[in-house]
């Protein structure tokens, strides 16, 4: 498309070899002035290797890099915003203690009479942020405003270097729902306004929503590049991960039998001493899963870290198959039969520079099997892990591998593997899949049900609306600490969302 | 090459985990890919380095090295030595080996907190307590049985240590005070408080020296049996093998126990800790015991071995807890590295004593000369990136320091995250 101007970036055959590795492999890929242009792929397909070289971060073996149709060398992340390259890393680069404005200023800091002038500076972000509707506020300091809010932060602080062409690392991977809605909203505005859009991602609804053209990566080389009328998210998962998907957890009727899990008039606060769950009341049932759902931040953190001993709450009761393990901790949770697979898997699942066969042993290391008169059994970590990663499929390394060396997905498999294979009578899954790609998130779906069917009692906190409707067998919602409402997994979207906004309308007519 | 390489790659590729990692992750995760290659070549960079400040001063390095070389006694290894030079080298690695054995002993006092991601800089204080209470017990008890005394001696300073060290781990674990600022803290107290038993009418003051401050001696029956050398002329005594020994025990306590397992879980990532069900804080004091144990035999040893008295001159300038902080460094934290660093430093300190010195050369500058190289080594690791970027031909080197966090010595502030 739009042969008549040159592209506003261009990249040509570009290659780039670790060692062995081949990151990129003669990858083309091209975006024009007023175009979203998504890059597609897996974990470790070389979407991040592809914008490293990109800004300037890696060179590249072999291929150029033309902007506006001139060739040009990018050796530094400084040249690349010289030549109206921005990025939005996934990770934000903001400094906390400094207002929004003073972030945005950084580096290129209006002066007037050789001090900085803030008031400049306010109002240049002021202009910028009602242009494109990205609602800051420019006196806020960092550290006081929503993860939204740091993201448009750093959109701003590009498009206060001029940024022309403009890069987003999985802009998504942080953001609620809503935020979602409106960060597609300022795309579309910057779109408008002739910018050039390279959009990151691995949700494959979200990049039918907002790209242009699509171009799929996989293991590191261009698959194919569409455009987005006639594409579907099944034509895309084909092509990203190379076979056919199944994007819709397949799964006979659950046979739920008694509440393993029973939480009673539970009360916790957060630890700046905020109620956060309140009075909040649950069951799930061996042979069931039950979905939490959600706006990140009404209180599933603390219910999760209460049902799992890492925080006590303040009152009421958490019992797994009838004994009450409310405020005993981690390790009364655990031999009570309660598996956790934790929202962060880096900060929270793994141990990075432990081995698999380590880090598998994290839940149960305590335990006859895996350890006596004080003394590890290495022998049957060994196996254990052995049997394990052939079992879950984990690839990148055997259980000698450090963690810290395989991919996100495959991170995410070894955690999700040590806590099915505890034999939890309780298992709960806090955003299970965040951050994989659709081969990994359908395995993870798979082993859930596949949980259920042999009798536990899953619940599934999530804040993906996909994985909310696809997998359980019933949803509650909470709202600000309390369920406010339960639907069959056929409820609409509309119902959920009205739930989770605290709207009270329809919830009594399609209550189960 | 290609393992570093791949280890600068595998971090540069997988950019969603540098956020997450500790320090003490990090270091980790360079010590189990660099290997020895890095700590070799930070001693050889150290060694030129002090080599170009004594062309400097206008001698020859190369003499000097050789002089200090042959101060150690490491050339009684060579067949070709002999006669009256081989009695002298002999003597000279006794010495060695003598410093070595304390020297490995505060090493891993400083390596078993730092693997769980402590930083232990009260081994100078733990060191000290367990040299009171081994001087007194070895002095005590005149009657009783040379291997129980010896036993009771080594076991009661290495709780002394422990006691000590586990100070400042109840106050971590109860408070979260910083194991930094409690335990110089504590070096100081106990400083003190060796000064206050044997001064001039202190407490435990040798009552047959009225007027010198040191302790009373050790009995015989409580010194150590010296195997190699003769015991009159300080040869070298059994220490050696209770702190190899003890380097086992190390090894096996970090790799095949419960309790390094917990205590790299927490050094490496309190919060996968927490979660797994670790108790944070008692795996805090449990460390710091064992830590303060290892000083204080350290202790022991030395004053059983050859020491067999404590000048309160000797407590107030004694430096052996920093030696252990630079033997940890340069021993990555294993046991077999913190032998070799050992053995290292044992090797200086004996090397450029006073006795050794060739008089062609200026004494007090060989004497500094053990402070500088310390000093460089232990710059060097604590910036090991800067020697790493050396190795890769200083490619990147822009791009490496500003992705990597600064963590001096690798002391995972554990605590704090």
């Amino acid at each position: 498309m739009a042969q008549s101007t040159p592209p506003a970036l261009a990249l040509k055959e570009i290659t780039k070899k670790f060692g062995s590795v081949v990151a990129n492999d003669r990858v083309d890929f091209d975006v024009v002035p007023g175009e979203v242009h998504a890059l597609l792929g897996e974990n470790g397909a070389g979407k991040s290797t592809l914008m490293s070289v990109l800004y300037g971060l890696y060179k590249p073996d072999a291929g150029e890099i033309l902007i506006d149709g001139k060739t040009v060398e990018i050796e530094s992340p400084a040249s690349a915003i010289a030549l109206g390259i921005g990025m939005v890393h996934q990770h934000f680069m903001l400094v906390p203690v400094m207002t929004v404005a003073e972030n945005i200023v950084l580096g290129q800091e209006p002066t007037r009479r050789w001090r900085l002038d803030l008031k400049a500076a306010r109002a240049r972000v002021r202009e910028l942020s009602d242009r494109y509707g990205l609602a800051v506020d420019p006196d806020a300091r960092i550290e006081n405003v929503t993860v939204g809010a740091q993201q448009r932060v750093e959109i701003l602080k590009a498009l206060y270097r001029d940024a022309r062409i403009l890069v987003l690392d999985e802009p998504t991977a942080v953001l609620t729902a809503q935020e979602v809605r409106e960060l597609i909203t300022v795309i579309n505005r910057l779109k408008e306004d002739g910018r050039a859009i390279v959009f990151i991602s691995h949700k494959l609804g979200e990049v039918l929503q907002v790209a242009d053209r699509i171009t799929v990566l996989r293991r590191g080389k261009k698959v194919d590049t569409v455009p987005r009328a006639g594409a579907t998210e099944l034509s895309l998962a084909r092509l990203v991960v190379g076979r056919d998907v199944m994007l819709s957890a397949e799964k006979p009727a659950g046979r739920p039998g008694e509440a393993l899990l029973d939480v009673r008039d539970l009360h916790v606060r957060d630890d700046r001493d905020l109620e956060k769950v309140s009075g909040l009341s649950l069951a799930v049932r061996a042979g069931e899963i039950v979905a939490l759902a959600g706006v990140d931040g009404n209180g599933q953190q603390e219910l999760v870290d209460a049902i799992t001993g890492m925080r006590a709450p303040r009152s009421g009761a958490v019992a797994i198959d009838g004994q009450d393990i409310a405020g005993k901790g981690v390790r009364a949770a655990t031999e009570a039969g309660v598996a956790h697979i934790a929202e962060d898997r880096q900060l929270r699942g793994l141990v990075l520079p432990f081995t698999l066969a380590e880090n598998l042993a994290l839940r149960e290391y305590r335990s006859p099997e895996f350890s006596g008169h004080g003394w590890l059994r290495l022998g049957h970590m060994q196996q254990r892990a052995e049997k394990l990663l052939a079992e879950f499929d984990v690839r990148g390394g055997g259980a000698e591998a450090y963690a810290a060396a395989l991919s996100g997905g495959n991170q995410q498999k070894v955690a999700v593997a040590r806590e099915i294979a505890s034999n939890p009578k309780v298992l709960v899954a806090h955003q299970p899949t965040r951050g994989l790609d659709v081969g990994a998130i359908e395995f993870v779906h798979r082993r859930l049900i596949a949980e259920r069917d042999k009798g536990r009692a899953v619940l599934l906190v999530s804040l993906e609306y996909e994985e909310v409707k696809a997998l359980p067998d019933r949803i509650l919602v909470i709202y600000e600490g309390e369920i406010v409402g339960e639907f069959p997994p056929e409820a609409s979207e509309e119902q959920l969302g009205v739930a989770m906004t605290g709207g009270k309308t329809e919830r009594t007519e399609v209550a189960l | 090459m290609s393992q570093l390489e791949d280890e600068l790659n595998a971090e540069a590729t997988e950019s969603e985990g540098a956020a997450a990692r500790s320090p003490a992750a990090l270091t980790a995760f360079r010590r189990g890919l660099s290997g020895v290659t890095v700590p070799i070549l930070t001693t050889v960079i150290a060694f030129i380095a002090g080599g170009l400040i004594v062309l400097a001063t206008g001698h020859n390095p190369l003499s000097t090295y050789s002089s200090i070389f042959n101060g150690t006694g490491f050339n009684w290894l060579f067949p070709w030595v002999g006669g009256a030079a081989r009695a002298t080298a002999a003597g000279n690695l006794q010495q060695t080996l003598i410093q070595t054995t304390a020297l490995i002993l505060v090493g891993l006092a400083v390596a078993f907190a730092f693997r769980a991601g402590m930083f232990n800089i009260g081994g100078q204080g733990q060191y000290t307590v367990g040299a009171i209470v081994a001087v007194w017990v070895g002095s005590s008890f005149a009657g009783m049985p040379a291997v129980l005394h010896i036993a009771f001696a080594i076991v009661a300073a290495g709780l002394a240590g422990a006691a000590w060290a586990g100070i400042a781990g109840v106050l971590k674990a109860l408070t979260g005070a910083n194991e930094v600022i409690s335990t110089i803290m504590l070096n100081w107290i106990a400083i003190w408080l060796g000064v206050y038993c044997f001064q001039l009418g202190g407490p435990l003051q040798n009552p047959s020296m009225p007027s010198t401050p040191v302790s009373s001696n050790v009995v015989a029956g409580a010194k150590l049996p010296v195997f190699w050398g003769s015991a009159a002329l300080q040869g070298l005594d059994v220490g050696i093998f209770i702190a190899l020994a003890l380097a086992v025990v190390f090894a096996l306590l970090i790799k095949r126990t419960r309790l390094g397992y917990e205590a790299r879980t927490v050094g490496f990532n309190p919060e996968a800790a927490r979660y797994a069900g670790i108790n944070v804080g008692r795996t805090w004091i449990r460390v710091m015991l064992i830590c303060g144990a290892f000083a204080g035999v350290a202790a022991s040893l030395d004053i059983l071995g050859w020491k067999f008295s404590l000048f309160t001159n000797d407590i107030q300038t004694s430096q052996i807890g920093f030696y252990g902080i630079a033997v940890a460094l340069l021993g990555r934290n294993t046991a077999g590295g913190t032998v070799a660093a050992a053995l290292l430093f044992g090797g200086l300190l004996t090397g450029t004593s006073d006795r050794n010195i060739n008089l062609s050369i200026d004494p007090t500058l060989v004497q500094y000369l053990t402070f500088m190289i310390e000093g460089i080594i232990v710059l060097l690791v604590s910036t090991d990136v800067i020697t790493l970027r050396l190795l890769k031909g200083g490619q990147r080197i822009g791009v490496a320091l500003g992705r990597r966090p600064r963590d001096v010595a690798g002391a995972g502030r554990g605590g704090g995250s």
